[in-house]
Protein backbone atom coordinates (compact mmCIF):
# COMPACT_ATOMS: atom_id res chain seq x y z
CA UNK A 1 0.00 0.00 0.00
CA UNK A 2 2.93 2.34 0.90
CA UNK A 3 5.19 1.43 -1.93
CA UNK A 4 3.58 3.70 -4.80
CA UNK A 5 5.68 5.94 -5.70
CA UNK A 6 4.64 9.74 -4.99
CA UNK A 7 3.60 10.71 -8.21
CA UNK A 8 1.81 7.38 -9.28
CA UNK A 9 -0.03 8.61 -5.43
CA UNK A 10 -0.86 11.88 -6.44
CA UNK A 11 -2.38 10.34 -10.38
CA UNK A 12 -4.43 8.06 -8.49
CA UNK A 13 -5.80 11.29 -6.02
CA UNK A 14 -6.27 13.16 -9.15
CA UNK A 15 -8.23 10.57 -10.57
CA UNK A 16 -10.62 10.27 -7.29
CA UNK A 17 -11.08 13.83 -7.22
CA UNK A 18 -12.31 14.18 -10.80
CA UNK A 19 -14.66 11.32 -9.66
CA UNK A 20 -15.87 13.34 -6.51
CA UNK A 21 -16.10 16.55 -8.65
CA UNK A 22 -18.44 14.70 -10.80
CA UNK A 23 -20.67 13.75 -8.04
CA UNK A 24 -20.46 17.91 -6.95
CA UNK A 25 -21.84 18.87 -10.44
CA UNK A 26 -24.54 16.14 -9.71
CA UNK A 27 -25.89 17.99 -6.83
CA UNK A 28 -24.84 21.65 -7.37
CA UNK A 29 -28.08 23.91 -8.32
CA UNK A 30 -26.37 26.97 -8.70
CA UNK A 31 -25.28 27.60 -12.61
CA UNK A 32 -22.44 29.98 -11.99
CA UNK A 33 -21.17 27.03 -9.40
CA UNK A 34 -21.48 24.60 -11.73
CA UNK A 35 -19.13 26.64 -14.22
CA UNK A 36 -16.51 26.21 -11.64
CA UNK A 37 -16.41 23.22 -10.63
CA UNK A 38 -16.56 22.40 -14.45
CA UNK A 39 -13.34 24.76 -14.40
CA UNK A 40 -12.25 22.81 -11.42
CA UNK A 41 -12.22 19.78 -13.17
CA UNK A 42 -10.22 21.20 -16.20
CA UNK A 43 -7.48 22.26 -13.57
CA UNK A 44 -7.40 18.66 -12.12
CA UNK A 45 -7.04 17.42 -15.60
CA UNK A 46 -4.58 19.41 -16.56
CA UNK A 47 -2.28 18.84 -12.94
CA UNK A 48 -3.03 14.71 -13.71
CA UNK A 49 -1.33 15.41 -18.05
CA UNK A 50 1.65 17.14 -16.08
CA UNK A 51 2.24 14.74 -13.83
CA UNK A 52 2.12 11.42 -16.20
CA UNK A 53 3.87 13.66 -18.87
CA UNK A 54 6.46 13.96 -16.63
CA UNK A 55 6.23 10.53 -15.26
CA UNK A 56 6.30 9.14 -19.29
CA UNK A 57 8.60 11.39 -20.89
CA UNK A 58 6.42 12.06 -23.28
CA UNK A 59 6.89 15.40 -24.78
CA UNK A 60 3.18 15.88 -26.09
CA UNK A 61 1.38 15.56 -22.49
CA UNK A 62 3.04 18.92 -22.00
CA UNK A 63 0.99 20.40 -25.13
CA UNK A 64 -1.73 18.62 -24.28
CA UNK A 65 -1.70 20.05 -21.01
CA UNK A 66 -1.08 23.87 -21.83
CA UNK A 67 -3.79 22.98 -24.53
CA UNK A 68 -6.38 21.62 -21.29
CA UNK A 69 -5.04 24.81 -19.12
CA UNK A 70 -5.65 27.55 -21.70
CA UNK A 71 -8.89 26.26 -23.34
CA UNK A 72 -10.89 24.45 -20.02
CA UNK A 73 -9.80 26.59 -17.65
CA UNK A 74 -9.68 29.69 -18.68
CA UNK A 75 -11.82 29.97 -22.33
CA UNK A 76 -14.84 27.94 -21.65
CA UNK A 77 -15.65 29.28 -18.19
CA UNK A 78 -15.20 32.67 -19.25
CA UNK A 79 -17.60 32.18 -22.40
CA UNK A 80 -19.47 30.64 -19.84
CA UNK A 81 -19.92 32.79 -17.16
CA UNK A 82 -20.27 35.60 -20.26
CA UNK A 83 -23.86 33.68 -21.22
CA UNK A 84 -24.79 33.41 -17.99
CA UNK A 85 -24.46 37.10 -17.16
CA UNK A 86 -26.28 37.58 -20.52
CA UNK A 87 -28.81 34.96 -19.97
CA UNK A 88 -29.59 35.58 -16.75
CA UNK A 89 -29.61 32.40 -15.59
CA UNK A 90 -28.11 31.72 -12.16
CA UNK A 91 -30.28 28.80 -10.70
CA UNK A 92 -31.15 25.02 -12.24
CA UNK A 93 -35.04 24.65 -11.33
CA UNK A 94 -35.40 20.83 -9.46
CA UNK A 95 -34.14 18.42 -11.64
CA UNK A 96 -36.01 15.58 -12.59
CA UNK A 97 -35.06 13.27 -9.61
CA UNK A 98 -34.43 15.06 -6.59
CA UNK A 99 -30.53 15.18 -5.27
CA UNK A 100 -30.16 12.58 -3.08
CA UNK A 101 -31.74 9.70 -5.44
CA UNK A 102 -29.77 11.43 -8.22
CA UNK A 103 -26.90 10.66 -5.84
CA UNK A 104 -27.99 7.05 -5.16
CA UNK A 105 -27.89 6.26 -9.20
CA UNK A 106 -24.60 7.90 -9.56
CA UNK A 107 -23.10 5.38 -7.36
CA UNK A 108 -24.80 2.33 -9.14
CA UNK A 109 -23.36 4.10 -12.23
CA UNK A 110 -20.11 4.47 -10.68
CA UNK A 111 -20.12 0.81 -10.01
CA UNK A 112 -21.72 -0.17 -13.17
CA UNK A 113 -18.66 1.93 -15.09
CA UNK A 114 -16.06 0.07 -12.60
CA UNK A 115 -17.24 -3.12 -14.01
CA UNK A 116 -17.65 -1.74 -17.43
CA UNK A 117 -13.98 -1.07 -17.57
CA UNK A 118 -12.08 -3.84 -16.02
CA UNK A 119 -11.77 -5.96 -19.44
CA UNK A 120 -10.64 -2.99 -20.83
CA UNK A 121 -8.11 -2.07 -17.74
CA UNK A 122 -6.98 -5.75 -17.89
CA UNK A 123 -5.92 -5.23 -21.81
CA UNK A 124 -3.55 -2.00 -21.27
CA UNK A 125 -0.07 -1.79 -20.50
CA UNK A 126 -0.18 1.75 -18.97
CA UNK A 127 0.69 2.65 -15.56
CA UNK A 128 -2.54 4.70 -14.81
CA UNK A 129 -4.91 1.51 -16.26
CA UNK A 130 -6.60 1.82 -13.20
CA UNK A 131 -8.09 4.66 -13.43
CA UNK A 132 -9.51 3.95 -16.64
CA UNK A 133 -12.98 2.89 -15.00
CA UNK A 134 -13.20 6.54 -13.02
CA UNK A 135 -12.95 7.98 -16.57
CA UNK A 136 -15.88 5.99 -17.37
CA UNK A 137 -17.28 6.98 -14.69
CA UNK A 138 -16.99 10.32 -15.06
CA UNK A 139 -18.42 10.06 -18.88
CA UNK A 140 -21.10 8.02 -17.31
CA UNK A 141 -22.41 10.62 -14.76
CA UNK A 142 -22.03 13.11 -16.76
CA UNK A 143 -24.50 11.49 -19.22
CA UNK A 144 -26.77 11.39 -16.01
CA UNK A 145 -26.26 14.94 -15.50
CA UNK A 146 -27.21 15.76 -18.88
CA UNK A 147 -30.53 13.28 -18.73
CA UNK A 148 -31.49 14.69 -15.23
CA UNK A 149 -31.34 18.72 -15.35
CA UNK A 150 -34.15 20.95 -17.41
CA UNK A 151 -31.66 23.78 -18.58
CA UNK A 152 -29.68 23.79 -21.48
CA UNK A 153 -26.96 25.51 -19.82
CA UNK A 154 -26.35 22.33 -17.26
CA UNK A 155 -26.40 20.20 -20.13
CA UNK A 156 -23.90 22.06 -21.75
CA UNK A 157 -21.61 21.95 -19.15
CA UNK A 158 -22.63 17.91 -18.09
CA UNK A 159 -21.16 17.87 -22.09
CA UNK A 160 -18.31 19.61 -21.59
CA UNK A 161 -17.56 16.92 -18.42
CA UNK A 162 -18.01 14.43 -20.63
CA UNK A 163 -15.60 15.42 -23.31
CA UNK A 164 -13.08 15.97 -20.08
CA UNK A 165 -14.35 12.54 -18.86
CA UNK A 166 -13.24 11.10 -22.51
CA UNK A 167 -9.78 12.80 -22.36
CA UNK A 168 -9.27 11.48 -19.33
CA UNK A 169 -9.66 7.90 -20.64
CA UNK A 170 -7.92 8.00 -23.42
CA UNK A 171 -4.97 9.77 -21.31
CA UNK A 172 -5.25 6.83 -18.98
CA UNK A 173 -5.74 4.16 -21.33
CA UNK A 174 -2.89 5.22 -23.78
CA UNK A 175 -1.47 8.08 -22.58
CA UNK A 176 -3.10 10.74 -24.51
CA UNK A 177 -4.92 10.78 -27.84
CA UNK A 178 -2.37 11.75 -30.92
CA UNK A 179 -1.46 15.10 -31.08
CA UNK A 180 -3.91 16.14 -34.19
CA UNK A 181 -6.66 14.37 -32.76
CA UNK A 182 -6.45 16.02 -29.78
CA UNK A 183 -6.29 19.73 -31.56
CA UNK A 184 -9.35 18.66 -33.57
CA UNK A 185 -11.62 17.52 -30.24
CA UNK A 186 -10.53 21.38 -28.90
CA UNK A 187 -11.44 22.90 -32.02
CA UNK A 188 -14.88 20.84 -32.24
CA UNK A 189 -15.43 22.09 -28.77
CA UNK A 190 -15.27 25.33 -29.24
CA UNK A 191 -17.10 25.92 -31.80
CA UNK A 192 -19.74 24.05 -30.76
CA UNK A 193 -19.47 25.76 -27.47
CA UNK A 194 -20.34 28.42 -30.01
CA UNK A 195 -22.64 27.60 -31.72
CA UNK A 196 -24.58 26.66 -28.74
CA UNK A 197 -24.39 30.09 -27.29
CA UNK A 198 -26.23 31.46 -30.31
CA UNK A 199 -28.46 28.37 -29.94
CA UNK A 200 -29.08 29.60 -26.52
CA UNK A 201 -30.28 33.13 -27.40
CA UNK A 202 -32.65 31.46 -29.91
CA UNK A 203 -34.30 29.11 -27.86
CA UNK A 204 -34.72 31.64 -25.18
CA UNK A 205 -36.45 34.12 -27.65
CA UNK A 206 -38.54 31.20 -28.90
CA UNK A 207 -40.04 29.86 -25.85
CA UNK A 208 -38.84 32.43 -23.09
CA UNK A 209 -37.00 30.22 -21.22
CA UNK A 210 -34.27 27.86 -21.59
CA UNK A 211 -35.97 25.05 -20.11
CA UNK A 212 -35.47 22.44 -22.75
CA UNK A 213 -39.25 20.87 -21.81
CA UNK A 214 -40.18 23.41 -24.32
CA UNK A 215 -38.72 21.63 -27.13
CA UNK A 216 -40.13 17.96 -26.18
CA UNK A 217 -43.18 18.84 -27.89
CA UNK A 218 -43.50 19.20 -32.19
CA UNK A 219 -45.46 22.93 -33.30
CA UNK A 220 -46.95 22.90 -35.91
CA UNK A 221 -45.91 26.74 -37.85
CA UNK A 222 -48.99 28.65 -38.35
CA UNK B 1 -4.84 -10.43 29.50
CA UNK B 2 -1.91 -9.34 31.27
CA UNK B 3 -1.33 -6.34 33.74
CA UNK B 4 -0.68 -3.89 31.79
CA UNK B 5 -3.80 -4.31 29.11
CA UNK B 6 -6.09 -4.11 32.28
CA UNK B 7 -4.11 -1.08 33.18
CA UNK B 8 -4.64 0.83 29.92
CA UNK B 9 -8.06 -0.67 29.70
CA UNK B 10 -9.40 0.84 33.00
CA UNK B 11 -7.26 4.18 32.23
CA UNK B 12 -9.15 4.74 29.20
CA UNK B 13 -12.66 4.29 30.16
CA UNK B 14 -11.95 6.34 33.21
CA UNK B 15 -10.04 8.96 30.92
CA UNK B 16 -13.52 8.76 28.86
CA UNK B 17 -15.82 9.65 31.91
CA UNK B 18 -14.01 12.12 32.94
CA UNK B 19 -12.40 13.97 29.46
CA UNK B 20 -15.92 13.79 27.83
CA UNK B 21 -17.42 16.49 29.57
CA UNK B 22 -14.30 18.76 29.54
CA UNK B 23 -14.36 17.98 25.68
CA UNK B 24 -17.78 19.02 25.10
CA UNK B 25 -17.27 22.12 27.41
CA UNK B 26 -14.16 23.00 25.50
CA UNK B 27 -16.40 23.12 21.82
CA UNK B 28 -18.57 25.42 23.99
CA UNK B 29 -15.74 27.76 24.74
CA UNK B 30 -14.08 28.02 21.17
CA UNK B 31 -17.95 28.23 19.13
CA UNK B 32 -18.33 31.32 22.10
CA UNK B 33 -15.00 32.61 21.35
CA UNK B 34 -15.62 32.13 17.23
CA UNK B 35 -18.54 34.27 17.71
CA UNK B 36 -17.77 37.23 20.11
CA UNK B 37 -19.54 36.00 22.99
CA UNK B 38 -17.96 35.72 26.10
CA UNK B 39 -17.00 32.23 26.21
CA UNK B 40 -18.67 29.87 29.62
CA UNK B 41 -16.52 28.09 31.92
CA UNK B 42 -15.14 25.38 30.57
CA UNK B 43 -16.12 23.16 33.97
CA UNK B 44 -19.72 24.40 33.00
CA UNK B 45 -20.71 20.48 31.85
CA UNK B 46 -19.02 19.60 35.07
CA UNK B 47 -21.38 21.76 37.49
CA UNK B 48 -24.87 21.49 35.35
CA UNK B 49 -24.06 17.51 36.02
CA UNK B 50 -23.49 18.05 39.83
CA UNK B 51 -26.38 20.34 39.95
CA UNK B 52 -28.39 17.58 38.32
CA UNK B 53 -27.53 15.01 40.30
CA UNK B 54 -28.44 17.06 43.39
CA UNK B 55 -31.89 17.77 42.31
CA UNK B 56 -34.81 15.70 43.08
CA UNK B 57 -36.10 13.92 40.00
CA UNK B 58 -39.56 14.33 38.98
CA UNK B 59 -41.92 11.84 36.56
CA UNK B 60 -44.31 11.82 34.65
CA UNK B 61 -47.62 9.92 36.36
CA UNK B 62 -47.22 7.62 32.91
CA UNK B 63 -44.01 7.16 32.90
CA UNK B 64 -42.95 3.24 32.62
CA UNK B 65 -40.11 1.35 34.28
CA UNK B 66 -38.41 1.87 30.50
CA UNK B 67 -38.26 5.85 30.70
CA UNK B 68 -36.65 5.73 34.34
CA UNK B 69 -34.10 2.69 33.07
CA UNK B 70 -33.47 3.90 29.78
CA UNK B 71 -30.68 6.65 30.93
CA UNK B 72 -28.67 3.82 32.30
CA UNK B 73 -28.66 2.09 29.55
CA UNK B 74 -27.71 4.58 27.31
CA UNK B 75 -25.10 6.01 29.66
CA UNK B 76 -23.66 2.12 29.74
CA UNK B 77 -23.83 1.49 26.36
CA UNK B 78 -21.53 4.31 26.01
CA UNK B 79 -19.44 3.59 28.27
CA UNK B 80 -18.66 -0.06 27.15
CA UNK B 81 -18.33 1.97 23.54
CA UNK B 82 -15.66 3.68 25.22
CA UNK B 83 -14.12 0.60 26.93
CA UNK B 84 -13.66 -0.82 23.42
CA UNK B 85 -12.06 2.35 20.84
CA UNK B 86 -8.37 2.76 21.85
CA UNK B 87 -8.21 6.33 22.68
CA UNK B 88 -4.77 6.31 23.74
CA UNK B 89 -3.32 2.11 23.65
CA UNK B 90 -4.15 -0.08 21.37
CA UNK B 91 -3.85 -3.51 23.21
CA UNK B 92 -6.55 -3.23 26.00
CA UNK B 93 -7.99 -6.00 27.46
CA UNK B 94 -11.38 -6.03 26.43
CA UNK B 95 -10.72 -5.57 22.71
CA UNK B 96 -11.51 -9.01 22.05
CA UNK B 97 -15.01 -8.74 22.98
CA UNK B 98 -15.85 -6.74 20.33
CA UNK B 99 -15.27 -5.69 16.77
CA UNK B 100 -15.90 -2.17 15.07
CA UNK B 101 -19.54 -3.71 14.26
CA UNK B 102 -20.54 -4.11 17.80
CA UNK B 103 -19.35 -0.88 18.58
CA UNK B 104 -22.01 0.48 16.01
CA UNK B 105 -24.72 -1.93 17.31
CA UNK B 106 -24.00 0.01 20.81
CA UNK B 107 -24.92 3.42 19.24
CA UNK B 108 -27.90 1.91 17.92
CA UNK B 109 -29.29 0.47 21.10
CA UNK B 110 -28.82 3.83 22.96
CA UNK B 111 -30.26 5.32 20.33
CA UNK B 112 -33.17 2.78 20.19
CA UNK B 113 -34.06 3.53 23.76
CA UNK B 114 -33.42 6.92 24.05
CA UNK B 115 -36.42 7.01 21.27
CA UNK B 116 -38.41 4.71 23.38
CA UNK B 117 -38.20 6.51 26.25
CA UNK B 118 -39.07 9.80 24.24
CA UNK B 119 -42.12 8.24 22.85
CA UNK B 120 -43.40 6.52 26.36
CA UNK B 121 -44.83 9.67 28.11
CA UNK B 122 -46.71 10.27 24.89
CA UNK B 123 -46.17 14.13 24.48
CA UNK B 124 -46.14 15.50 21.25
CA UNK B 125 -42.51 17.28 21.73
CA UNK B 126 -40.93 13.56 22.66
CA UNK B 127 -42.37 11.69 19.68
CA UNK B 128 -41.41 14.79 17.19
CA UNK B 129 -37.77 14.14 18.40
CA UNK B 130 -37.77 10.71 18.24
CA UNK B 131 -39.00 10.08 14.91
CA UNK B 132 -36.15 12.79 13.35
CA UNK B 133 -33.40 11.15 15.79
CA UNK B 134 -34.39 7.45 13.79
CA UNK B 135 -34.29 9.42 10.45
CA UNK B 136 -31.13 10.63 11.12
CA UNK B 137 -29.83 7.54 12.72
CA UNK B 138 -31.40 5.06 10.19
CA UNK B 139 -29.38 7.11 7.21
CA UNK B 140 -26.10 7.83 9.53
CA UNK B 141 -25.62 4.69 10.27
CA UNK B 142 -24.99 2.75 6.68
CA UNK B 143 -22.73 5.65 6.40
CA UNK B 144 -20.77 4.45 9.72
CA UNK B 145 -20.90 1.35 8.55
CA UNK B 146 -19.14 1.86 5.17
CA UNK B 147 -16.64 3.94 6.79
CA UNK B 148 -15.72 0.71 9.01
CA UNK B 149 -15.45 -1.46 6.10
CA UNK B 150 -13.13 0.44 4.27
CA UNK B 151 -10.83 0.49 6.96
CA UNK B 152 -11.26 -3.00 7.50
CA UNK B 153 -10.46 -3.98 3.60
CA UNK B 154 -7.06 -2.16 4.55
CA UNK B 155 -6.21 -4.27 7.62
CA UNK B 156 -7.79 -6.95 7.16
CA UNK B 157 -9.58 -7.15 10.19
CA UNK B 158 -12.79 -5.47 11.98
CA UNK B 159 -11.36 -5.19 15.43
CA UNK B 160 -11.03 -1.24 16.14
CA UNK B 161 -7.83 -1.79 18.27
CA UNK B 162 -6.50 -3.57 15.27
CA UNK B 163 -7.30 -0.88 12.45
CA UNK B 164 -5.66 1.88 14.71
CA UNK B 165 -2.61 -0.39 14.91
CA UNK B 166 -2.53 -1.13 11.40
CA UNK B 167 -2.99 2.29 9.83
CA UNK B 168 -0.52 4.12 12.73
CA UNK B 169 2.24 1.37 11.30
CA UNK B 170 1.92 1.87 8.12
CA UNK B 171 4.50 4.71 6.04
CA UNK B 172 2.77 7.92 5.39
CA UNK B 173 0.73 8.04 1.75
CA UNK B 174 -1.66 9.91 -0.14
CA UNK B 175 -4.84 7.69 0.64
CA UNK B 176 -8.27 9.06 -1.51
CA UNK B 177 -10.33 6.51 -0.05
CA UNK B 178 -9.11 7.54 3.37
CA UNK B 179 -9.84 10.77 2.77
CA UNK B 180 -13.46 10.74 1.20
CA UNK B 181 -14.13 8.75 4.51
CA UNK B 182 -12.99 11.30 6.56
CA UNK B 183 -15.26 13.82 5.29
CA UNK B 184 -18.09 11.09 5.73
CA UNK B 185 -17.15 10.36 9.26
CA UNK B 186 -16.96 14.21 10.17
CA UNK B 187 -20.65 14.83 8.27
CA UNK B 188 -21.73 11.46 10.21
CA UNK B 189 -20.10 12.77 13.36
CA UNK B 190 -22.19 16.45 13.01
CA UNK B 191 -25.08 14.28 12.37
CA UNK B 192 -25.09 11.93 15.29
CA UNK B 193 -24.08 14.43 17.61
CA UNK B 194 -26.81 16.81 16.96
CA UNK B 195 -24.05 19.75 15.64
CA UNK B 196 -25.19 22.60 13.64
CA UNK B 197 -26.06 21.42 10.27
CA UNK B 198 -28.90 18.74 11.50
CA UNK B 199 -29.19 20.37 14.72
CA UNK B 200 -28.61 23.26 17.31
CA UNK B 201 -27.38 21.70 20.52
CA UNK B 202 -27.84 25.37 22.44
CA UNK B 203 -31.34 25.75 21.29
CA UNK B 204 -34.84 24.55 22.96
CA UNK B 205 -36.54 26.25 19.86
CA UNK B 206 -39.57 23.69 19.20
CA UNK B 207 -39.48 23.52 15.54
CA UNK B 208 -35.79 22.57 14.71
CA UNK B 209 -34.89 20.72 18.19
CA UNK B 210 -33.91 16.87 17.55
CA UNK B 211 -31.70 16.39 20.82
CA UNK B 212 -33.48 17.94 23.50
CA UNK B 213 -36.71 17.23 22.52
CA UNK B 214 -36.09 14.04 23.48
CA UNK B 215 -34.67 14.66 26.99
CA UNK B 216 -37.54 17.03 27.57
CA UNK B 217 -39.08 15.36 29.96
CA UNK B 218 -36.39 14.21 31.90
CA UNK B 219 -34.97 15.74 35.10
CA UNK B 220 -32.42 15.15 37.99
CA UNK B 221 -30.14 12.12 37.48
CA UNK B 222 -31.83 10.91 34.85
CA UNK B 223 -31.13 14.33 32.51
CA UNK B 224 -27.92 14.55 34.01
CA UNK B 225 -26.75 10.95 33.05
CA UNK B 226 -28.47 11.51 29.57
CA UNK B 227 -26.19 14.33 29.21
CA UNK B 228 -23.12 12.59 30.15
CA UNK B 229 -24.16 9.86 28.07
CA UNK B 230 -24.24 13.10 25.13
CA UNK B 231 -20.81 14.16 25.68
CA UNK B 232 -19.39 10.93 26.16
CA UNK B 233 -21.24 9.99 22.42
CA UNK B 234 -19.09 13.45 21.02
CA UNK B 235 -15.66 11.74 22.87
CA UNK B 236 -15.89 8.54 21.78
CA UNK B 237 -16.76 9.53 18.01
CA UNK B 238 -14.00 11.98 18.49
CA UNK B 239 -11.85 9.00 19.43
CA UNK B 240 -13.31 6.43 16.91
CA UNK B 241 -12.00 9.44 14.33
CA UNK B 242 -8.39 9.70 15.69
CA UNK B 243 -8.23 5.85 15.73
CA UNK B 244 -8.84 5.34 11.90
CA UNK B 245 -7.98 8.65 10.19
CA UNK B 246 -4.83 10.35 12.74
CA UNK B 247 -3.90 7.29 14.22
CA UNK B 248 -0.42 8.44 15.20
CA UNK B 249 1.30 8.85 18.93
CA UNK B 250 -1.67 6.45 20.10
CA UNK B 251 0.29 3.14 21.95
CA UNK B 252 0.80 0.39 20.20
CA UNK B 253 2.61 -1.79 22.20
CA UNK B 254 2.49 -2.62 26.54
CA UNK B 255 5.33 0.01 27.50
CA UNK B 256 3.43 2.45 30.46
CA UNK B 257 5.94 4.91 28.64
CA UNK B 258 3.98 4.48 25.12
CA UNK B 259 0.92 5.28 27.52
CA UNK B 260 2.39 8.06 28.98
CA UNK B 261 3.35 9.43 26.01
CA UNK B 262 -0.21 9.16 24.19
CA UNK B 263 -2.22 10.77 27.21
CA UNK B 264 -0.72 14.43 25.77
CA UNK B 265 -0.93 13.44 22.14
CA UNK B 266 -4.69 12.16 22.70
CA UNK B 267 -5.48 15.96 24.68
CA UNK B 268 -3.83 17.78 21.93
CA UNK B 269 -5.67 16.25 19.11
CA UNK B 270 -8.95 16.09 21.29
CA UNK B 271 -8.44 20.27 21.42
CA UNK B 272 -7.74 20.74 18.05
CA UNK B 273 -10.71 18.57 16.98
CA UNK B 274 -13.31 20.55 19.44
CA UNK B 275 -11.70 23.77 17.72
CA UNK B 276 -12.22 22.55 14.90
CA UNK B 277 -16.08 21.13 15.28
CA UNK B 278 -16.55 24.47 16.64
CA UNK B 279 -15.30 26.28 13.36
CA UNK B 280 -17.29 23.54 11.09
CA UNK B 281 -20.70 24.53 13.47
CA UNK B 282 -20.03 28.53 13.11
CA UNK B 283 -19.03 28.44 9.42
CA UNK B 284 -22.34 26.38 8.31
CA UNK B 285 -26.13 27.39 9.02
CA UNK B 286 -28.43 24.84 9.95
CA UNK B 287 -30.14 22.85 7.35
CA UNK B 288 -34.04 22.29 7.36
CA UNK B 289 -34.98 19.05 8.50
CA UNK B 290 -35.96 17.90 4.88
CA UNK B 291 -32.44 18.78 4.21
CA UNK B 292 -30.81 16.57 6.07
CA UNK B 293 -31.71 13.61 4.35
CA UNK B 294 -29.42 15.05 1.43
CA UNK B 295 -26.58 15.91 4.19
CA UNK B 296 -26.85 12.34 4.86
CA UNK B 297 -26.68 11.03 1.55
CA UNK B 298 -23.93 13.26 0.84
CA UNK B 299 -21.87 11.42 3.41
CA UNK B 300 -23.20 8.10 2.79
CA UNK B 301 -21.63 8.97 -1.19
CA UNK B 302 -18.48 9.95 0.49
CA UNK B 303 -17.97 6.72 2.07
CA UNK B 304 -18.93 4.11 -0.62
CA UNK B 305 -16.96 6.35 -2.99
CA UNK B 306 -14.17 6.19 -0.81
CA UNK B 307 -14.92 2.16 -0.70
CA UNK B 308 -15.18 1.94 -4.48
CA UNK B 309 -11.48 4.34 -5.15
CA UNK B 310 -10.23 2.04 -2.74
CA UNK B 311 -11.38 -1.21 -4.68
CA UNK B 312 -10.28 0.02 -8.35
CA UNK B 313 -6.90 2.29 -7.54
CA UNK B 314 -5.57 0.49 -4.58
CA UNK B 315 -5.09 3.45 -2.83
Amino acid sequence: MGNTPIDMQLLNACAALLLLLSFAMLSQRRVVSLVNLLAMQGALLCIATLLLAWRTGNNHLYFSAALTLGLKVFLLPWLLHRLIRRLQVYWDTEPMLNIAGTMLVGLLIVVFAFGLAQPISALASTATRSAIGIAVAVILLAFLMMITRRKALSQVVGFLSMENGLFFGAMSATYGMPMVVELGVALDILVAMLVLGVFFFQIREQFDSLDLHHLERLREDK
Amino acid sequence: MNFSELATQVLEILAALAAAPLFLGWVNQCRAWLQNRSAPSLWLPYRSIRKLFYKDAVLAQNASALFRIAPYIVFGAMTVAAAIIPSMGTRMALSPVADAIALVGLFATARMFIALAAMDIGTAFGSLGARREMMVGFLAEPALLIIIFLASLLSATTALPAISEYLATQPLALHPSLAFTAVAFTMVLLAENARIPIDNPATHLELTMIHEALLLEYSARHLALMEWAAALKLFNYACIGFALFVPWGVATGNGPLQILVSIPVLALKLALAGAGLALIETLSAKLRVFRAPEFLATAFLFAVLGLLVHLLLGA
